[in-house]
């Protein structure tokens, strides 16, 4: 099996400073991936650097694309990059505001992508788009509301069903669940593992939340200071961590 | 089907002036498609260690643990995903669930992974949780906010949802009453009747002398230097 991305050695600098350095993973289809660390450690530098929305310094992120099979996306043109990005990529903001048109109402904003992809259809559109709507439990009516009249929850929710109309094969997320309440936050997991199943997508999800990778995530790697200081499978990252930064985080978390 | 060489395991505390404990040296056990072995040991002996080496969320320190095939000592995390989806079932003291799932598809889930369909993942789910006495009301609900004893039996019907040909169990039978507890002992019976291969953990005697066809001591296992 190909993976579906493969990163070497990517490294993206601040100046002197190091916003991340020597990482390399794979990640196969169907796989969700998580990466924590505490703020500063790096792991959104690294998650845009994979995104294409920053340009890494040094390394290869080759992702296994349906025509050509695998390419480096840091050096293939804007133009194929941002096909790339509106097809099977998609990016699931931690604040939803960032992600969406917070001018056009709901429909329209799932209607844009399915339009960026060359959907011409009115009634197709809005048919998907509503079916969309539905599947992260925001109701029909709410079609025509503009998002800046959701709760913050809904509006994450809506982010979600705009990124996964197009039925991209990665997902890049930063802190999904962030800024949550708990209830609304146990919600949005049911749905993305309930649609990591049904599509077979990967994910990469940037988190500081160990509760969280632990029901997402089928791997995990451990930033610090812009280093990978320990990846592997989640249940054993978690269980028995070998370094002692790892330990350090594990042992912090607060229980319910 | 399950077969241990040699392996040992031991935690080093990098927050406590690197100490080093090792916990287990030595252990090699082999169990055979139909075969159920039961651990044995005193609390603490590393009865739970053993078993979480075999299921990989503890890493161990040398030696080899293959289960079907797959060595999980070195195996990649794709690939141990792999055996546990198909292979390797593990009933842990916990449930571990995301929060607002119903019961139902809570069990389900082994089954959809594998790639049943829906209704007949559902159908199976719904026969095991019948058998294990959880009251139809309830399958709707999630099951965080279920009794201990409830949640034990969720945990034991997902479990047992899929036919996995290489099963751990700990503890199956705490916290259960004399029914359900036969009930559980019945499947385990079943389970190894298909060619299952199992290593338990039980507390209760009557249970172990009824399933399993020999014991493993823990404690011999157990480093010299530690004890």
């Amino acid at each position: 099996m190909t993976p579906l991305l493969q990163v070497k050695n990517v490294a993206k600098m601040y100046g002197a400073r190091i916003g991340c350095t020597d990482v390399s993973f794979d990640l196969y289809p169907g796989e969700v991936m998580g990466i924590v660390g505490e703020s500063g450690s790096g792991k959104s530098t690294l998650l845009n650097s994979l995104a294409g929305h920053l340009t890494p310094d040094r390394g290869e992120v080759i992702f296994d694309t349906r025509a050509d099979g695998p390419v480096d996306t840091v050096t293939m043109s804007e133009p194929q990059r941002r096909m790339l990005s509106r097809t099977d990529w998609a990016f699931v903001h931690q604040h939803a505001r960032d992600g969406l048109r917070m001018s056009v109402s709901a429909g329209g904003n799932i209607g844009e992508r399915l339009m960026a992809v060359g959907d011409r259809h009115y009634g197709s559109i809005r048919e998907r788009a509503a079916d969309w709507l539905g599947r992260v439990e925001i109701a029909d009516s709410r079609i025509d509301d503009r998002p800046s009249a959701f709760s913050g929850g809904m509006q994450q929710r809506l982010q979600i069903a705009r990124n996964l109309v197009t039925g991209p094969r990665l997902v890049f997320m930063d802190e999904p669940t962030g800024g949550l309440d708990v209830s609304v936050q146990a919600r949005l997991l049911d749905l993305l593992r309930g649609l990591v199943r049904e599509m077979g997508l990967s994910a990469i999800i940037v988190t500081h939340d160990l509760a969280v990778v632990r029901l997402l995530a089928d791997r995990l790697m451990v930033m610090k200071d812009g280093h990978v200081v320990e990846s592997g499978l989640t249940d054993q990252v978690l269980d028995d961590p070998q370094h002692g930064y790892t330990q350090l985080l594990v042992s912090s978390v607060l229980q319910v | 089907m399950i077969e241990l060489n040699n392996v040992s395991k031991s935690f080093t505390l990098h927050n406590q002036g690197s100490a080093v404990i090792p916990v287990m040296e030595g252990a090699s056990l082999s169990v055979k498609p139909g075969e159920c072995v039961g651990l044995i040991g005193a609390s603490g002996a590393g009865k739970s260690t053993l078993m979480r080496v075999i299921y990989g969320n503890y890493l161990a320190a040398s030696g080899s643990v293959m289960v079907g095939g797959t060595d999980v000592a070195t195996a990649e995390p794709r690939e141990i995903l792999e055996l546990r989806r198909h292979t390797l079932g593990y009933v842990s003291q916990f449930l571990r669930v995301v929060p607002r799932v119903a019961t139902l598809d809570v069990v389900a889930e082994p089954l959809l992974a594998v790639g049943t369909p829906v209704d007949a993942a559902r159908d199976k789910a719904a026969s095991l949780l019948a058998q294990l006495n959880i009251p139809e009301r309830l399958w709707g609900l999630s099951p965080t906010t279920f009794s201990g004893g409830e949640q034990q039996r969720v945990n034991i019907a997902r479990g047992f949802a899929h036919d996995y040909p290489a099963l751990l169990l700990d503890e199956p039978t705490a916290s259960l009453d004399a029914q359900n507890r036969a009930t559980v002992l019945e499947l385990i019976t079943g389970a190894k009747a298909r060619g299952a291969a199992i290593v338990g953990i039980f507390h209760d005697e009557a249970a172990r002398e009824q399933v399993c066809d020999r014991f493993i001591d823990v404690s011999a296992f157990t480093p010299r230097s530690a004890a």
